[in-house]
């Protein structure tokens, strides 16, 4: 275990950072700012990557396979959506019921559990097999082309929740009381949250499975915890410098990116077997979230006098 | 310009809890009215705001604002008609957002929320102006996020995001009830100033019977679930608050029992 073979598998995990950072932004949506804890990521990571390599594997052209990925996506979040609102499930529920229904969708779609798509037969938009290839395009590298994805797709974001209806969407978050007083539908901006969430995890599983060369079945299981663990990294880390909200999706990213490096170097170490992997990312994310929790309990300022004289 | 008939609600319907909050609700409005209510706890006020707001759908009854059957309206389509500040000061805004964002949701309370972009620099100006008249020096602070502000200014602030579309109708549910005197009595006169300028017909509920007395064109009192005083006109101006209190007991036939009420 030379150094040398941790900085050769750094660009990997950076570039899976930054895949799953997209995926991130896309927990971020739901989890900060409409206030849900959606599970149907899970599923949606592979929806997303079944439809691509399906798509791709029928000769349908790139461009096309990420659309329908985003959209499988998009159809996911508002399955969870309506699942929220026409039936009033919990919303938390509601994730976990269509990210169930996914499972078998997904096994459709793929029709088994695995299926490749191997950067040998067709032109691919990112491959870990770019990585190290000194033949192909320097903006057909993982590391380019992610970031060119989430700039994109940070940017889209930055536009839309500066809109009205995106101003609406962060209100039914902050508020739900206050935008219904406000006149806002709370039931139709839940979903659409739910939507754009979704629609981000599908993007990137597209991505990621052009990525790895392959979807399978498996390869969501636990997307929500690791967007989690980007989301709390990039806030406890960056919320205090980034005050922008694009800046603040951008803390997603950035915190999705160590989260793999870390992993990368604790695979390094071989500290830890790779089979605990799960293990310690939850005990991270929950320490992770503990932490603005603990810090008002116990680290909490006295109020200074001055103020009281605004109440 | 409201119009109230045959309204009941009960809740928790067929369980031990079962509370009839309103028992056939009758009335009538005029534009330009302001109405104050009062009524001991759990007489059906806030209720009655609810069931106008639409917060839920009510068990029989119609309630009608300005011509419009909005009985079966969701609560975000009255918002229309409705300006609202609730007893709550962190109910009435979102506090994650800035003072000017959220004065730019009220601003589209009752329009199409589009695609065009949520703030925009000439409604800046227009803000400006509009926190100056409360004195507050919220003027200077119009991208402070709302969480940071006291319940005062948080409770000024929903009164302007209230009025900024003129209501069809005004609901204040003891808007001044989590105050400390000074903010209270600073809220209220922003409040009078507010209604009288834009002639908006307001229903207020407040626990001071004072601020009853001294607030508004008119008067009711409710008791379980019922309008059971309406004083209007000359007669309002006259009131006293021994006379609401010996006209309570003489039609409830018990004592006036609210703490707050008698302890303000």
């Amino acid at each position: 275990m030379s150094i040398e073979s941790l900085f050769n598998a750094l660009p990997g995990a950076v570039s899976q950072g930054l895949i799953w950072g997209i995926m991130a932004i896309g927990v971020y949506i739901t989890f900060k700012i409409m206030d849900i804890a959606d599970l149907t990521v899970d599923g949606t990571l592979c929806t997303g990557a079944a439809v691509c390599v399906v798509a791709l594997t029928g000769g349908l052209p790139m461009w096309l396979a990420i659309l329908l990925a985003l959209l499988a996506g998009m159809l996911a979040g508002l399955a969870t959506g309506l699942f929220h609102t026409a039936f009033g499930i919990p919303a938390i529920l509601a994730g976990i019921l269509t990210q169930y229904a996914l499972w078998s969708i997904n096994l459709r779609i793929l029709g088994g559990a695995n299926q490749a798509v191997s950067a040998d037969k067709y032109d691919l938009l990112t491959s870990m097999r770019y990585l190290s290839n000194p033949d192909i395009p320097f903006w057909k590298n993982p590391l380019v082309m992610t970031t060119i994805f989430l700039v994109v797709v940070i940017v889209l974001l930055y536009w839309f929740f500066g809109t009205e209806t995106g101003s609406s969407l962060r209100a039914t978050g902050a508020n739900p009381n206050m935008a219904r007083a406000q006149g806002i539908n709370t039931n139709f901006t839940k979903v659409l949250g739910l939507v754009v969430s979704n629609g981000l995890v599908g993007l990137s599983g597209a991505l990621l499975c052009q990525y790895q060369g392959f979807a399978d079945i498996n390869m969501g299981r636990g997307a929500i915890v690791i967007g989690l663990a980007a989301v709390v990294i990039g806030d406890v880390l960056l919320s205090k410098v980034f005050h922008n909200f694009a800046l603040k999706l951008l803390s997603v990213a950035i915190g999705s990116i160590i989260y793999y490096v870390v992993i990368q170097v604790i695979l390094w170490t071989k500290l830890i077997d790779s089979n605990d992997l799960k293990l310690l990312s939850a005990i991270v994310v929950a320490l992770f979230l503990a932490v603005p929790y603990w810090k008002s309990r116990f680290f909490s300022k006295p109020i200074k006098r001055g103020d009281a004289k605004h109440a | 310009m409201l119009e109230i008939k045959g309204l009941y609600k009960t809740f928790n319907p067929g369980t031990v809890n079962e509370k009839r909050a309103l028992n056939g609700v009758n009335l009538t409005m005029e534009s330009g009215d302001f109405i104050t209510v009062i009524g001991g706890n759990g007489a059906g006020k806030s209720t009655l705001m609810n069931a106008i707001a639409g917060t839920w759908p009510v068990d029989e009854g119609a309630i009608i604002i300005d011509g419009i059957n909005v009985t079966n309206l969701p609560e975000h389509k009255r918002a229309a008609f409705i300006g609202r500040v609730f007893q709550d000061p962190m109910m009435g805004t979102a506090a994650t957002m800035g003072i000017e964002e959220n004065l730019a949701l009220a601003k589209r309370r009752g329009k199409r929320r589009t695609l065009l972009p949520g703030i925009v620099k000439t409604e800046r100006d227009e803000y400006r102006a509009l926190l100056q008249t409360l004195g507050l020096g919220l003027e200077t602070r119009l991208t402070s996020k709302v969480g940071l502000l006291s319940g005062g200014q948080r409770q000024a602030l929903t009164l302007l995001m209230a009025t900024l579309i003129k209501p069809k109708l005004l609901l204040l549910d003891e808007h001044t009830a989590a105050l400390d005197p000074k903010t209270a009595a600073k809220v209220l006169e922003a409040t009078d100033r507010i209604i009288a300028q834009d002639h908006l017909t307001t229903l207020m509920i407040t626990h001071n019977m004072r601020d009853a007395i001294a607030h508004g064109n008119r008067l009711i009192m409710m008791h379980d679930g019922q309008i059971i005083l309406d004083i209007r006109g000359e007669d309002k101006k006259k009131l006293t608050v021994e006379d609401l209190m010996h006209e309570f007991e003489k039609i409830s036939g018990e004592a006036f029992a609210s703490d707050k009420a008698l302890l303000s």
